[in-house]
C-alpha cells in the first residue's frame, strides 16, 4: 500500500508555502503537515495529490500564544503539544483533557490541531472543541488572509471551506471565563478508536445557574456543532440531571445522524443522549 | 479417580515443568529476526484482485510494456483442489488466477511484475478488468435457501459438504425429555489477523535450476508437495522455507495462490520475486473463518440431566475450499466435537459448508471450538433458566467425570478434569460476592453480569483421528531427528513449524531432561525443508504433544546410547551412570565423562567401541498419538453500559488442565493470547459484508483487534492431569485460550441483562445489537 | 515515478546515504534502503504500530512519515537499543517476562515504550496502559508486554 507519487515542496517561510501552494492547488496540490491522517488516505491511494507543500520547515508556524484573550495555534503544532495545560485559564484544562482522546501517543507527537481541522473527520476531537468554542480560522493565501468562523468552516463529511490555494494557517481559541467550566465525553468501541459520538460542553454559573452554555457534538453529523436547542435546555437552569437529561435529549432530536453499516440512525441518536449527559456530568468535577 | 496437580509440580524434573527463558528471544529482540518481507528481490509483484463478487471476466486490458500475468499466461498451473472423500463433498478447483469468472472481491485476477512494489502498485491501477456482474450470494442462509443461484457447476444447491450423524434410539429419548432448551447461534465472520500478512519470496538458482521459495507459513512441507504438484515439478527442485512467521493462527496453514503464482514467477523469469501482502488484502483476500449459523437444542430430563443435542450447522466457507483440509474443516469438527464436556449419549447433527461469493474459509485458531462451545454453553445457561437453577448446578449435573469417555461421535475423550477446572474457577472468581456487587449495582442502575464456560479441547492428534475426516491429504505424525556432533552440541531437526509458541525452547527442555545437556547448547531447527524431516507444520495445538513426542521418542534413544558409550568409557555398569550437566558421571564417585568427549568418541574413535556400538550420534523418534483431550472453565465478569450497549471486560479468569505442563511461562502465554483473541471474537472482530459482496471492515480502524485497553489482566489457575495418551504427558493448549471467551463474555452479558428480559447470541456482542434489544425491550413495556 | 533524491538518514548514530523518491517512506526506507530490517510494516495505515521507531526522542509511526522529512533528524530503531552485547533493560525485561512470542509487533513495542519512558519516566500506570494500548499485538494478549514494560520501567528510572 504505497502512495502514489508526488513531488514534495519544502518552502522555508509561510510566502514561499503559500505561492507554491497557489502553483499547485489545482493540481491537487496538498498542505503536508503531520501526516497522520493525510498519509493513510494516501496509503490507501484514496487521495493521490501530485504535489505536497511540507509546511513542517516553514517559519512561524509552530506560534502557541496566549494573548489574554485568545490562544492561537499555528499550524505546525501538535497534538502532544496539549498534554500538559499551555495555559492557567480552564482552556488549556480541557485541551488537555481532550487531547488524551485524541488516537495514540505516537500519533499526538506528529500530528497537527490545524491539520485535524482542515481534514475535518466529522469524529476529529478537535473539530469539535473548535465549533464548540466558536473558535476563528485563518486561513491564509497569495490573496492575503481571511477569517472563518467555525460555524462557516465545516462543511460536511471530510470537507471545509478552506479554498485549494488555501493554507489554515493558525485557529485562534478564545479563553474560557475564569471561572468557566467545561465537560468532555466520547463514546468509541476501543481506546483511540474515531469517536461514535462525542460532546463538548462549556458554560459559566450565575447565581447558581448555568449561563453561556455551549453544547457541542461531534461524531454524530456530518460536521461538528453546537446544538442550540440542547443549550436551550440548560441556560438559566441548575446543573443537575434534569437539565442534563434534557440537553441530551434535545440534541439527539435535533440532529441528522451519520449512519454506517453498524449504526443507525436510532442508535446514534441513542448515543447523543447519552454522551451530551455525560458531558454534563463530567463539568461537575 | 485421576491424580489431578495443582499447578507445576516438581516431580523431580531439572528441565521439565521450569519457566526457563526462551532460546528464541535474544535474537528477536535486537531485531534481527528474518521475516520473509526482509529479503531483497529483483521483481516484485502486486496482484490486480476483483472489486466484484460475481461475474465473467470479458478483458483485462495491462498499459503498454507493463508485465502482467494472467490466467491465460499459466495455462498448465494445476488449480488448488483439496480432496475429501467422505461427507457428500464436491471438490472445487481454485485458480491461481480468476479463470473467466470472479468469485469474490478480492479475488486475485492478475499479477503485476516490475522492479520495485512502488511501481508494481503504479501500474496495477492502470490495470482494467472489465466484468459483466452477476448477483452475489454472500450470507450462508441465503446460498441454500429456494431458488439461490448456482455458484460451481458441480456443486448443487451450493452444499459443499453434507454431513449427518444420529444415533440410534435417538427419536425415543427426544420424545421423553421433560424439557426441549433451544439456542439460535450467530458466529459472524472471523479473520485471524496475524500481524504479520502473508507473503511470499522465491529465488531461482540457475546452477541447480532449483526454486527456494521463502514464505510466511505453518506448513512448509505442505507447501513443497502441493506447490510441486501444482507446477508439475520434481518436489526435489523445490525447496520451502518458513523463517521466522509472525503469527499464524491457522490463516498460514493453507495453501494460498499468491505463492504458487510466486514460485511459477521465478520459474519463468529465472530470477527472484517477492510478493508482501499489505493489510487490506489481508482482511479481504487471505483466508476467512467461523462464519457460522447454529441452532442447537437439547433435550433434558426433569432433573435437568441432558438427554440428547440436536444441531445443525450452516458455514459459510466461501467461494472455494481450503487445501489441504478443505472447506469441511469447521462443519465436520462442529459435529464431532458439539457435545464438548458433557455426559450425553444421544445425539443428531446435520452439518454443512455452503459456498458463496465471499472470502475462501481456512483454519483460526479453535476452528469450531469456539462457535460449538458458545452455542452449547449458551444452551446451558438457558436450560438453567427454564429449569430455574443455577447456571453452574447445570454443568455440575452434566460434565463427564467418568474416564475414558466415548462421545455419542465415537470420540474417546481421555482423562481430564472438567469438574475440578470448574469448581477451581468457581472458588477463585468468589460467586456469592459477585452476586452482591451485582446487587449494588443494579440497584443503581449499573449491571454486570457473570458468565461460565466449560468446554474441552481437542488436541494433538494424529493420523488416524485426521483420516475419520477422509481427507485426502492425511497429516498427523512427526518425526524429530537428533544429532549430538563432535563438539557435543545438539541439534534437534523437527517437521513442525512454529511461530511464537516457543517449541525452541520447550523441545530444548524436553531433551535436556533427558540427557543431561543443557538447553543453552541444544538447537532446534524448522522451517526449511531441505533439512528438516517431513512434517505437518504446527497448528491444531498439535506440536508439543506430537514433535514433543517424537523428541521424547529420539531424545531417549541418544540417552540410551550415551550410557552405553559412557559406559564403555568409564569402564562402569549403565545403570551406574547418571547424565547431568553436560556429562556422564559414574554415581557415588568423581568419575565423569562430558558429553564433547563422549560425542567426540562416537564420532572419531569408534573403533573402541569395537563393534558394539554403532558410530555417530544421530537418533530419529516418530510419533502418531491418538490424541488427548485438555480442558478449562473460563469465567468473564462484564460490566454493561446499559445505555450505550458497551461491554467491558472486568475481570477474566481461566482454570486449565493441558496435562504436564513443560515451561509453565510459555504455556501462560499461549492462554493469554487465545483468550485476547477470544475477547475479541466475543465483542469486536467481524468481517462484515454489503449486499453486493463487498467488505466494509477492510482496514483496521473498521476490523478491531482488541487493544490492551480492551484485555483484563487474565487471572491463571493450572492443574495437571497427566495426559494418558501422550508420552510426554503433555497436552496441547495452544488453541484453548480462543474457545472459552465468547461462551463467558457472551453468558456473562447475557447475566448483565436479566433485568431486561432479553438474550443475545450474536458474537461479536457489539453495541449496537445490545443496545437494538434493549430499546427494543423498552419499546415493549 | 518520480525523480529520486539523495539524502542522508541517521539511524542509530551513522549515517546512511540512499535516494529515495519523495513518496518513500520512513518505514520503506529504514528497511530496505538503509538494511535495517529489524522495524516491520503491520499494516501500512498508522493503526498497528509495528513500525513504531524513535525520531529526535519522540515515538512515531514510521509508515506515516517519509523518509525525506526525517533527513537531519536522530533515528533510532531496534537495532540500537543494545549497548554492544549489552541489552537494553527494556529488551532484557521482555525476555524474562516472556513479553514476546512470535516477535513480528515486539520492535514497535520496544521502540514505542523506551520513546514513552525516556520523555515520561514517572508515567503513572495507568497511562503507561493507555500509551501500551497504541500498538496492536496478536500473540501475547498484553499481559505480558504490560509486566516487560513496568519490569523495565523500574530499571530505567534507577
Amino acid at each position: 500500500m504505497k502512495p502514489a507519487p508526488f513531488v514534495r515542496h519544502v518552502p522555508r517561510t509561510l510566502d514561499e508555502a503559500l505561492a507554491t501552494l497557489a502553483e499547485v492547488a489545482s493540481e491537487d496540490g496538498r498542505i503536508l503537515a503531520g501526516g497522520q491522517s493525510l498519509v493513510p488516505i494516501m496509503a490507501f491511494r484514496l487521495a493521490k495529490p501530485t504535489h505536497l507543500v511540507d509546511i513542517n520547515e516553514v517559519e512561524g508556524l509552530d506560534k502557541l500564544v496566549d494573548d489574554g484573550k485568545t490562544l492561537t495555534i499555528g499550524a505546525r503544532v501538535h497534538h502532544a503539544a496539549f498534554h500538559k495545560p499551555v495555559t492557567a485559564n480552564p482552556l488549556g484544562a480541557l485541551l488537555a483533557y481532550v487531547a488524551r482522546h485524541i488516537a495514540h501517543y505516537p500519533i499526538r507527537m506528529r500530528g497537527t490541531f490545524c491539520g485535524s481541522l482542515a481534514h475535518a473527520d466529522p469524529s476529529s476531537e478537535w473539530c469539535l472543541t473548535a465549533a464548540t468554542l466558536d473558535a476563528v480560522m485563518v486561513a491564509k493565501s497569495v490573496k492575503g488572509a481571511r477569517e472563518i468562523k467555525a460555524s462557516d468552516f465545516f462543511d460536511g463529511i471530510m470537507s471545509t471551506n478552506l479554498k485549494e490555494d488555501e493554507l489554515l494557517a493558525e485557529v485562534r481559541l478564545p479563553l474560557l471565563p475564569t471561572d468557566g467550566k467545561f465537560g468532555f465525553y466520547e463514546f468509541n468501541r476501543r481506546a483511540g478508536d474515531f469517536a461514535m459520538s462525542a460532546s463538548l460542553v462549556t458554560y459559566r454559573l450565575d447565581g447558581g445557574r448555568i449561563v453561556d452554555a455551549h453544547v457541542g457534538l461531534g461524531g454524530a453529523e456530518a460536521s461538528p456543532r453546537r446544538i442550540p436547542d440542547a443549550e436551550a435546555e440548560l441556560n438559566g437552569k441548575a446543573p443537575a440531571d434534569a437539565a442534563f437529561r434534557a440537553a441530551g435529549e434535545a440534541a439527539s432530536t435535533a440532529i441528522e445522524p451519520l449512519e454506517d453499516h453498524q449504526t443507525d440512525a436510532e442508535y446514534r441518536r441513542d448515543l447523543v443522549k447519552v454522551v451530551v449527559r455525560r458531558a454534563l456530568e463530567h463539568s461537575l468535577t | 479417580m485421576s491424580a489431578h496437580t495443582k499447578g507445576s509440580g516438581d516431580d523431580g524434573m531439572k528441565w521439565v515443568g521450569r519457566s526457563i527463558r526462551r532460546l528464541e528471544d535474544p535474537a528477536l529482540v535486537q531485531g534481527r529476526g528474518r521475516f520473509t518481507a526482509d529479503l531483497p528481490a529483483a521483481h516484485w509483484v502486486r496482484f490486480v484482485r476483483s472489486p466484484n463478487a460475481a461475474g465473467k471476466i470479458k478483458s483485462i486490458t495491462a498499459p503498454d510494456g507493463a508485465m502482467v500475468i494472467t490466467a491465460a499466461d499459466i495455462e498448465g498451473v494445476k488449480k488448488i483442489t483439496p480432496m475429501l472423500h467422505k461427507f457428500n463433498y464436491k471438490p472445487v478447483g481454485q485458480p491461481i488466477l480468476a479463470e473467466g469468472e470472479v468469485r469474490f472481491v478480492g479475488e486475485a485476477v492478475a499479477a503485476v511484475v516490475a522492479a520495485t512494489e512502488e511501481d508494481a502498485e503504479d501500474i496495477a491501477d492502470l490495470v482494467e478488468i472489465d466484468i459483466e456482474d452477476a448477483a452475489a450470494l454472500v450470507d450462508g442462509r441465503a446460498a441454500v435457501a429456494e431458488g439461490a443461484p448456482q455458484l460451481h457447476a458441480g456443486i448443487p444447491g451450493n452444499v459443499i459438504v453434507k454431513a449427518e450423524v444420529k444415533t440410534p434410539g435417538f427419536d425415543d429419548v427426544w420424545a421423553s425429555a421433560a424439557k426441549i432448551v433451544r439456542c439460535d447461534a450467530r458466529s459472524n465472520r472471523q479473520n485471524a489477523t496475524p500481524m504479520e500478512a502473508r507473503a511470499a519470496h522465491a529465488a531461482y538458482d540457475a546452477a541447480t535450476g532449483r526454486i527456494t521459495l521463502h514464505c510466511t507459513t505453518q506448513m512448509p512441507h505442505l507447501v513443497r508437495t502441493a506447490i510441486a504438484d501444482c507446477l508439475g515439478m520434481p518436489e526435489s527442485d523445490l525447496r520451502v522455507i518458513a523463517p521466522d512467521v509472525g503469527g499464524g493462527f491457522g490463516q498460514k496453514m493453507s495453501l494460498c495462490v499468491e505463492y504458487v503464482l510466486i514460485a511459477w514467477l521465478a520459474r519463468h523469469l529465472k530470477s527472484s520475486v517477492a510478493w508482501t501482502e499489505d493489510r487490506r488484502e489481508n482482511l479481504i483476500a487471505s483466508f476467512h473463518s467461523r462464519d457460522q449459523y447454529i441452532t442447537l437444542e437439547g433435550a433434558f430430563d426433569t432433573n435437568a440431566k441432558l438427554l440428547a443435542l440436536r444441531a445443525d450447522v450452516l458455514a459459510n466457507t466461501g467461494a472455494y475450499s481450503c487445501f489441504p483440509t478443505t472447506c469441511g474443516m469447521e462443519p465436520l469438527m462442529a459435529m464431532a466435537e458439539m457435545p464438548g464436556p458433557y455426559d450425553v449419549q444421544q445425539y443428531e447433527c446435520l452439518a454443512r459448508a455452503v459456498v458463496t461469493n465471499t472470502c475462501t474459509m481456512g483454519a483460526y485458531r479453535g476452528v469450531s471450538r469456539p462457535s460449538i462451545t458458545f452455542t452449547l454453553e449458551r444452551l446451558m445457561d438457558k436450560a438453567a433458566k427454564a429449569f430455574a437453577i443455577d447456571p453452574l448446578d447445570i454443568r455440575r449435573k452434566n460434565l463427564i467425570t467418568q474416564f475414558p469417555y466415548k462421545s455419542a461421535m465415537g470420540l474417546e475423550y481421555d482423562e481430564a478434569s472438567y469438574r475440578e477446572t470448574m469448581e477451581t474457577a468457581v472458588e477463585a472468581i468468589n460467586v456469592p460476592a459477585f452476586r452482591a456487587r451485582q446487587q449494588l449495582a443494579r440497584d443503581k442502575g449499573e449491571y454486570l453480569g457473570i458468565g461460565f464456560a466449560t468446554f474441552s479441547e481437542r488436541t494433538g492428534y494424529g493420523s488416524p483421528a485426521f483420516a475419520a475426516r477422509g481427507m485426502a491429504i492425511t497429516p498427523g505424525w512427526e518425526t524429530v531427528h537428533i544429532t549430538v556432533d563432535p563438539s557435543g552440541f545438539v541439534e534437534a531437526r523437527i517437521g513442525s513449524s512454529p511461530h511464537g509458541q516457543g517449541l525452541r525452547t520447550t523441545l530444548a527442555q524436553i531433551i535436556a531432561e533427558e540427557i543431561g545437556v543443557p538447553p543453552q547448547m541444544i538447537k532446534v531447527v524448522h522451517g526449511d525443508t531441505d533439512t528438516a524431516p517431513y512434517g505437518w507444520g504446527t497448528f491444531a495445538s498439535r506440536s508439543l504433544v506430537i514433535s514433543g513426542g517424537a523428541t521424547l521418542i529420539a531424545a531417549r534413544k541418544i540417552r540410551a546410547k550415551l550410557l552405553k558409550i559412557a559406559g564403555h568409557m568409564l569402564e562402569a555398569a549403565e545403570t551406574d551412570i547418571v547424565l547431568e550437566d553436560g556429562k556422564a558421571k559414574v554415581a557415588g564417585t568423581d568419575r565423569e565423562v562430558t558429553v564433547a568427549a563422549m560425542a567426540r568418541e562416537a564420532y572419531t574413535q569408534t573403533h573402541r567401541f569395537k563393534g558394539e556400538i554403532e558410530p555417530g550420534l544421530t537418533e530419529s523418534g516418530t510419533y502418531d498419538p491418538p490424541g488427548t483431550f485438555s480442558n478449562a472453565c473460563h469465567v468473564a465478569i462484564v460490566r454493561l453500559d446499559a445505555e450505550t450497549g458497551h461491554v467491558k471486560v472486568e475481570r477474566y479468569l481461566v482454570a486449565e488442565d493441558a496435562g504436564r505442563i513443560i515451561n509453565p511461562m510459555i504455556a501462560d502465554g499461549q492462554v493469554h493470547g487465545g483468550v485476547a483473541q477470544g475477547i475479541g471474537n466475543a465483542l469486536l472482530e467481524e468481517i462484515i459484508y454489503d449486499e453486493s459482496g463487498a467488505i466494509l471492515t477492510a482496514n483496521l480502524a473498521d476490523f478491531m483487534p482488541p487493544t490492551a485497553h480492551e484485555i483484563p489482566p487474565i487471572e491463571l489457575h493450572h492443574m495437571e492431569t497427566p495426559s494418558t495418551q501422550s508420552i510426554t504427558k503433555a497436552k496441547g493448549l495452544g488453541e484453548g485460550g480462543t474457545i472459552g471467551p465468547p461462551a463467558a463474555v457472551v453468558n456473562a452479558i447475557n447475566d448483565a441483562l436479566t433485568p431486561f428480559n432479553v438474550e443475545i447470541d450474536t458474537i461479536p456482542a457489539t453495541p449496537q445489537r445490545i443496545r437494538a434489544l434493549l430499546r427494543n425491550a423498552e419499546r415493549a413495556s | 515515478m518520480t525523480d529520486k533524491t539523495a539524502i542522508t538518514l541517521t539511524i542509530n548514530g551513522k549515517d546512511h546515504a540512499i535516494s529515495v523518491e519523495p513518496r518513500r517512506t520512513l518505514a520503506d526506507a529504514i528497511r530496505e534502503d538503509c538494511g535495517q530490517t529489524g522495524t516491520h510494516i503491520g499494516c501500512e495505515h498508522g493503526v498497528c504500530g509495528a513500525c513504531t521507531v524513535i525520531v529526535d526522542d519522540a515515538p512515531v509511526r514510521s509508515c506515516l512519515m517519509f523518509a525525506v522529512q526525517a533527513e537531519g533528524k536522530q533515528i533510532r530503531t531496534v537495532e540500537g537499543l543494545a549497548d554492544g552485547d549489552k541489552l537494553h533493560p527494556m529488551q532484557q525485561a521482555f525476555m524474562d517476562n516472556h513479553g514476546l512470542q512470535c516477535g513480528f509487533c515486539t520492535p514497535g513495542f520496544l521502540m514505542l515504550a523506551v520513546g514513552v519512558l525516556e520523555r515520561e519516566p514517572d508515567i503513572s500506570d495507568e497511562a503507561l496502559i493507555d500509551v501500551l494500548s497504541s500498538n496492536l499485538c496478536r500473540c501475547t494478549g498484553y499481559q505480558n508486554i504490560i509486566k516487560s514494560v513496568r519490569a523495565a520501567a523500574q530499571e530505567m528510572r534507577k
